[in-house]
């Protein structure tokens, strides 16, 4: 059984530039999954306002009833979140891996433009593995 | 710890420990009832049922219920009773599950407020006992 339901890469703006989904359920259409990106982003930034202390980041992780989500922030801006099963481990490590997919596959293609949709067949195909890879590894626990 | 009703009139706010404060308490309340309200609807149904219908209102204690957030220097828990009122504590990020403390502050409201013949629903609450034992449970 999957641990991981969905993942989005969202630009600095709040734009949605990847989607991807894993599970049965969840499948979102386009409209909700931009929809859902946008609302995210604004979450986030609304989350660093109301820090009782200073160095806030956002939100790195939620906790629901019948999801968990985790958030990665890098230093441009750029956010990675996955919806997962409520108590799935070593999501952040995940997160990790997919930051440097993005910069391998993505950051230096030369015809990729910053911002823009993600259509790199390279990226797609080394986060499959690095999903899998991780779900044979949960399973293999 | 704010308590908020459900149309987002804080009825009760307490701080222990907050060295920063970026905004007037009154845009404060708003922020943090705004931010729960979006957290809560419709749209955040990531593993929804069959019907995907976003954007429709819902009622208190439908739909996912999500109870806590962390970030890099608060943890955010959260409760709904049945009735609409809301209870959030901000935390330090390595507080365990707090779901067990804020049913406790519920029973601590029902007990001081709700059964206060005095009280009218949807004002502030100034009750010095709820206080008092607020702060005993959040010190002690």
């Amino acid at each position: 059984m999957a641990a991981i339901c969905s993942l989005f890469i969202i630009n600095k703006s709040g734009g949605l530039i990847f989607y991807k989904d894993y599970g049965s359920a969840g499948r979102m259409d386009t409209n909700d999954s931009l929809r859902v990106a946008s609302l995210w982003h604004s979450m986030h930034a609304i989350s660093q306002q109301l820090s009782p202390t200073v160095g806030c980041s956002g939100i790195e992780l939620l906790e629901a009833d019948t999801f968990d989500l985790h958030c990665f922030q890098s230093l441009t801006g750029t956010k990675f979140f996955v919806v997962c099963e409520p108590g799935a481990l070593h999501m952040e490590a995940l997160l990790k891996v997919i930051y440097e997919l993005y910069t391998d596959y993505v950051l230096k293609n030369p015809f990729y433009e910053m911002e823009m949709p993600i259509r790199c067949e390279l990226f797609d195909l080394n986060l499959s593995q690095a999903v899998q890879k991780d779900r044979v590894a949960l399973l293999g626990r | 710890m704010y308590m908020f009703n459900r149309n987002g009139v804080c009825l009760f706010y307490r701080e222990w420990n907050r060295p920063l404060r970026t905004l007037n308490p009154q845009q404060d309340h708003k922020l943090m009832f705004g931010l729960l309200f979006s957290l809560k609807s419709s749209p955040l149904r990531w593993i929804p049922p069959d019907e995907g219908n976003l954007g429709v209102p819902q009622l208190p204690g439908q739909g996912c219920s999500f109870h806590s957030f962390c970030t890099n220097t608060y943890k955010f828990s959260f409760m709904e009773s049945p009735s609409g009122i809301k209870i959030i504590l901000i935390t330090h990020p390595m507080t365990g599950d707090l779901r067990e403390a804020l049913k406790y502050i519920y029973s601590l409201y029902v007990e001081y407020v709700a059964k206060n013949p005095l009280y009218a629903p949807g004002t502030p609450i100034r009750r010095a006992n709820l206080e008092w034992q607020v702060r005993t449970m959040v010190i002690g």
